[in-house]
């Protein structure tokens, strides 16, 4: 029942996202806007910063998603149908499990575009392990996600949810951003530090099971009036 | 407890008051000397933090899953403390760092973590002050996760190789340096003391509020 | 009436130009003064660093302190003109 109402709001959002395309299409542009500025801001003597691979990505990451959840949720407020949903006979967690995989699966495609970007623009051997880039880059995206869509979620209602979402969301997952820059940049050393790696993705997994948990805990009383 | 009230204030005041002759007669640190005095101030700042977080943390699940509101008004006023005892030890932290290391900051695990634990109970008072309607609760889920953090940042020095010192300094001062372990231990109760007197103060404002807005709805 | 824009204009003038001045490269040195020993000096004082420390936190508490006062002060002179107007309500009636 749980999984089966989860799929069906994830159905949900995908039928109208096909249609339309508005979010994924504005969330792309932005994300490769994003790279290319860092690109720019970030140069020493004159030619883009190496090193900055790593941050570069997960910051476009991290700020295309603030922007996809915002536009998400802005989306179910115009049309009203969060209350339609919230009155639905159906378990909340579910409800919340439903929209986290609609955003993780926005933010792959996003990363699907973004990580052959940046390894492009900044020479970064990004796949040089890319089981481990991928695991980094998945594991870095729930934990994000799972925080982002509960606190989304209560903004809806507020007035100033374009300012706070950002002012509650990022220091709550600088752990997320923290590991996932230095896994990426263990597997971007010569030869790649698979251990470093491995080390962060297994972090990134326990504390995506804490906040998951926790959001799972706390979806139902917050979204009760 | 109005009646403790009283006795609470005279004892934490006292406390404070012999704080500076108990910490003027510790022992110096060898490496560090007079700058390591700070010790006894910086670190039952951030004792009285963490307390105020699990307070805040704790009272904010009662809130959300009880909906009793006197833990709202408590968590609220454990997380302006929160930010309050966070404040002075992000202070004194690099005002012991700029001597004992030649730099006011670091980005290292502990410092960082810190820094946003801090961060985080900022945005929970803004979110109180702006968040709109519903914003109590969307706070008290910002002060449960603010608390799950804690963990996380007490052991980060632990985990990685820091250049903030270890978390076995502290229960190792018995056997290591037992003139240090007097003052720092005086100086964390009296830190503690301090947080309840300021927590029951601070609810009473709360607690007041509170009455002031149900004078309002019974007016109309 | 025209004395007040020609003095801002001046003032404006005047604040312009001032990075000009500061700007200004300093005089070079005269001769090189050698010492075989950093002075005393010269190395970081811990006093004012610690001093400071205790200070911060202390103005720190009666800031606070006192900033709880005045928002109690604020809901106790709320709550006294809602009774004063509950009771004058009640008496015209």
């Amino acid at each position: 029942m749980f999984l089966k109402v989860a799929l069906l709001v994830l159905k949900k959002d995908f039928a109208i996202e096909l249609k339309s395309r508005e979010i994924l299409y504005t969330t792309l542009f932005f994300a490769v806007s994003c790279v290319l500025i860092f690109s720019i801001a970030f140069v020493r003597e004159g030619a883009p910063l190496e090193d900055a691979a790593a941050g570069i990505l997960w910051l476009a990451v991290f700020f295309a998603g603030t922007l996809a959840l915002g536009r998400t949720f802005e989306r179910e407020r115009y049309g009203e149908t969060l209350r339609a949903l919230l009155l639905a006979p159906a378990p909340r967690p579910a409800i919340y499990v439903g929209k986290l995989l609609g955003i993780v699966f926005l933010l792959a495609v996003a990363e699907l575009l973004l990580a052959p970007m940046v390894a492009l623009l900044f020479n970064a051997a990004l796949f040089s392990r890319p089981l481990l880039m991928a695991g980094l880059l998945v594991m870095g995206t729930i934990g994000f996600a799972s925080v982002g869509t509960l606190f989304a979620a209560m903004l809806v209602r507020s007035r100033t949810r374009d300012v706070m979402l950002p002012i509650l969301l990022y220091p709550m997952t600088v752990p997320v951003i923290i590991a996932g820059v230095l896994g990426t940049s263990a597997l971007l050393q010569t030869p790649p530090n698979e251990a470093v790696a491995t080390m962060w993705i297994a972090l990134l997994g326990s504390w995506n099971v804490v906040f998951v948990t926790l959001a799972l805990w706390t979806f139902e009383p917050l979204m009760t009036e | 407890m109005r009646k403790l009230f009283a006795p609470l204030l005279i004892v934490t005041a006292a406390m404070f008051v012999y704080a500076p002759v108990m910490i003027a007669q510790a022992p110096y640190e060898s490496t560090m000397l007079l700058i390591q005095k700070i010790f006894y101030f910086h670190v039952p700042s951030w004792i009285a933090m963490y307390g105020a977080i699990f307070v805040c943390g704790i009272e904010s699940a009662i809130f959300l899953f009880r909906r009793k509101p006197s833990a709202e008004r408590v968590a609220s006023a454990a997380a302006e403390l929160a930010v309050l005892f966070g404040l002075f030890g992000l202070v004194t932290g690099p005002l012991w760092g700029r001597k004992a290391w030649g730099v006011w900051w670091q980005w290292d695990a502990r410092l960082t973590t810190s820094l946003l634990l801090e961060l985080i109970f900022v945005g929970y008072l803004l979110v109180r002050k702006y968040g709109g309607p519903g914003s109590d609760k969307l706070a008290a889920a910002i002060g449960i996760f603010g608390m799950a953090n804690v963990p996380f940042v007490y052991k980060s020095v632990d985990i990685w190789r820091t250049v903030h010192p270890q978390t076995s300094v502290v229960p190792l001062l018995l056997t290591s340096a037992p003139g240090m372990a007097a003052p720092f231990a005086f100086c964390a109760v009296a830190f503690i003391l301090l947080l309840v007197l300021l927590l029951a103060l601070r609810v009473g404002l709360e607690h007041q509020r509170a009455a002031l807005d149900q004078l309002y709805l019974a007016e109309e | 009436m025209v004395k007040r824009p020609f003095v801002f204009l001046c003032l404006a003038i005047m604040t312009l130009a001032a990075p000009a001045f500061a700007l200004q490269p300093p005089g070079g040195q005269t001769e090189f003064v050698p010492i075989s020993q950093l002075p005393p000096a010269e190395q970081l004082p811990a006093a004012p660093l610690l001093v400071g420390a205790y200070a911060f936190v202390w103005l720190g508490l009666m800031v606070y302190m006192w900033s709880i006062w005045r928002r109690l002060g604020k809901v106790e002179a709320d709550m006294r003109a809602l009774e004063r107007r509950g009771s004058k309500g009640s008496s015209v009636r």
